[in-house]
């Protein structure tokens, strides 16, 4: 018991939130880290997918990738980076984090292309659309939803793992639960529960908001209800 | 110690010197991967069966899993160490959950795509429900079984290393440790390749072992 209220204390006292490496500071890092990461992201996943998707190729080498960049640990990235030219810093973190998020892009965005109703397609070119045209007019604003379910699953991938930031003092909501463990449980203990328990709920809320976005970019006969919540690739982690 | 030459990414010396570290942490790596996916499986299977007979529970039983997937790893840790310790066991309960819904997810994704023409053909043939269950539905629900089992464990192999904050990540170990260590780029790359390497052969063996199981799917493939 004692450790759920070490936590509260924690918790409420004001300063472990307003420290230049307070809650407030540590979740700004956070989210800064996060949006670079998937922007970054974002600027290389999305083009190369979607006309990996408009020209049909590349699909195994998709699949490929996927599976490889689950077997390489984050922290593997987050340690090897800063050592390499990148030099530390953000940087490495961001592109670190990057890396893991792109093969939820890519394969979203191929898919979503790829699974355009070729006869759609047809009637495009039949009514005179060019190539490009046929990719932006007609590809593009039905690949939509994937694009957004492949977003949702790479942004609150980035927010997770950004955590893990921590075991390079990298910056990051992960740093208080990481000092906590330092600390040592008989006197960290609470601090770690509670820098856990405020990853967990930004991460879930993070979620919640994806999941409310990409409901709102689904034109409503494409939604399924039922559906499993875990990205429209199954390629996801 | 940040010079190139000083701190090479590659050593033998490095493997020859600390074969016994390299083989403690292979050791741990592995007990405690299989051991998490093992118990995963052992409660998501069942777990999934329940879910396809009683639909009103499958939608808690996703909801609940996915919830879970969401917290990251570190933060599962620093929910679970405060009350189970320093010890292998907290890494333990914390890769069984995370491995959980990636084996229920497969396995309930294929009894769902068992055809309604199989199931309604099995039961003119005098099936019962366990039958049933043993000799059609799950046979067919094999291959989905299958994939989210090796989903499972090259997920399990990467997220053990975050084990290092409670001292039981296997190579994670190695690679943190190589990092706070000067920056010891043999042992973080050494760690790290074998760390890749575990999880693509226990991947093919699973699929080997798929392949034996399901030889239907190999004359398919012919």
């Amino acid at each position: 018991m004692s450790v759920i209220q070490d936590a509260f204390i924690w918790l409420n006292d004001p300063l472990n939130w307003t420290l230049p490496d307070g809650i407030i500071a540590r979740t700004r890092e956070h989210l800064w880290i996060t949006l670079l990461a998937v922007a970054l992201a974002c600027a290389v996943g999305w083009p190369i997918g979607v006309l990996l998707g408009h020209y049909g190729r590349g699909g195994a080498a998709l699949v490929t990738l996927a599976n490889v960049s689950r077997a390489v640990p984050t922290v593997a990235l987050l340690t090897i980076f800063p050592l390499t030219a990148i030099g530390f810093g953000e940087r490495a973190i961001v592109l670190a984090l990057a890396v893991f998020a792109v093969p939820p892009l890519l394969a979203n965005a191929y898919l979503g292309i790829r699974e355009v109703d070729p006869q759609v397609k047809e009637a495009a070119l039949g009514m005179g659309l060019s190539g490009r045209q046929l990719l932006t007019r007609v590809e593009l604003p039905l690949a939509v939803p994937y694009l957004a379910s492949g977003f949702r699953t790479a942004a609150v991938q980035v927010i997770a793992t950004a955590t893990l930031a921590a075991f390079v003092n990298g910056g990051g909501l992960g740093m208080i639960i990481s000092r906590g463990f330092g600390l040592g449980l008989a006197s960290g203990g609470g601090q770690v529960l509670a820098g856990g328990l405020i990853v967990a709920v930004l991460c879930l809320i993070a979620e919640g908001l994806l999941a409310l976005g990409e409901r709102a970019v689904t034109p409503r006969h494409l939604r399924a209800p039922g559906r499993m919540s875990e990205g429209r690739a199954s390629m996801t982690m | 110690m940040s010079s190139q030459a000083g701190n090479p990414w590659f050593s033998w010396d490095y493997i020859r010197e600390n074969t016994d570290t390299l083989l403690a942490a292979l050791r741990e790596h592995i007990l405690l991967t299989v051991a998490s996916v093992a118990i995963a499986a052992l409660i998501a299977i069942p777990l999934s069966i329940l879910a396809y007979r009683k639909n009103w529970l499958t939608g808690p039983i996703l909801a609940t899993a996915g919830t879970l997937y969401t917290i990251p790893s570190l933060a599962l840790f620093a929910f679970l160490a405060p009350f189970t310790g320093l010890n292998p066991g907290t890494v333990l309960i914390g890769l069984v959950l995370y491995a959980l819904l990636v084996i229920l997810r497969g396995s309930l994704t294929g009894l769902r795509t068992v055809p309604a023409e199989i199931r309604e053909v099995a039961s003119g043939m005098g099936y019962g429900k366990l039958a049933m269950l043993w000799r059609v539905e799950l046979p067919l629900a094999l291959p989905s079984i299958m994939t989210g089992l090796r989903i499972a464990t090259v997920s399990t192999v990467a997220l053990l290393t975050v084990g290092e904050i409670v001292g039981f990540g296997g190579f994670g170990n190695l690679i943190i440790g190589g990092f706070r260590n000067n920056f010891y780029r043999a042992q973080i790359m050494t760690a790290t390749l074998a760390c890749v390497a575990l999880a693509l052969v226990l991947d093919a063996l699973l699929a080997l072992t798929g392949r034996a199981l399901m030889p239907w799917t190999r004359r398919r493939s012919q």
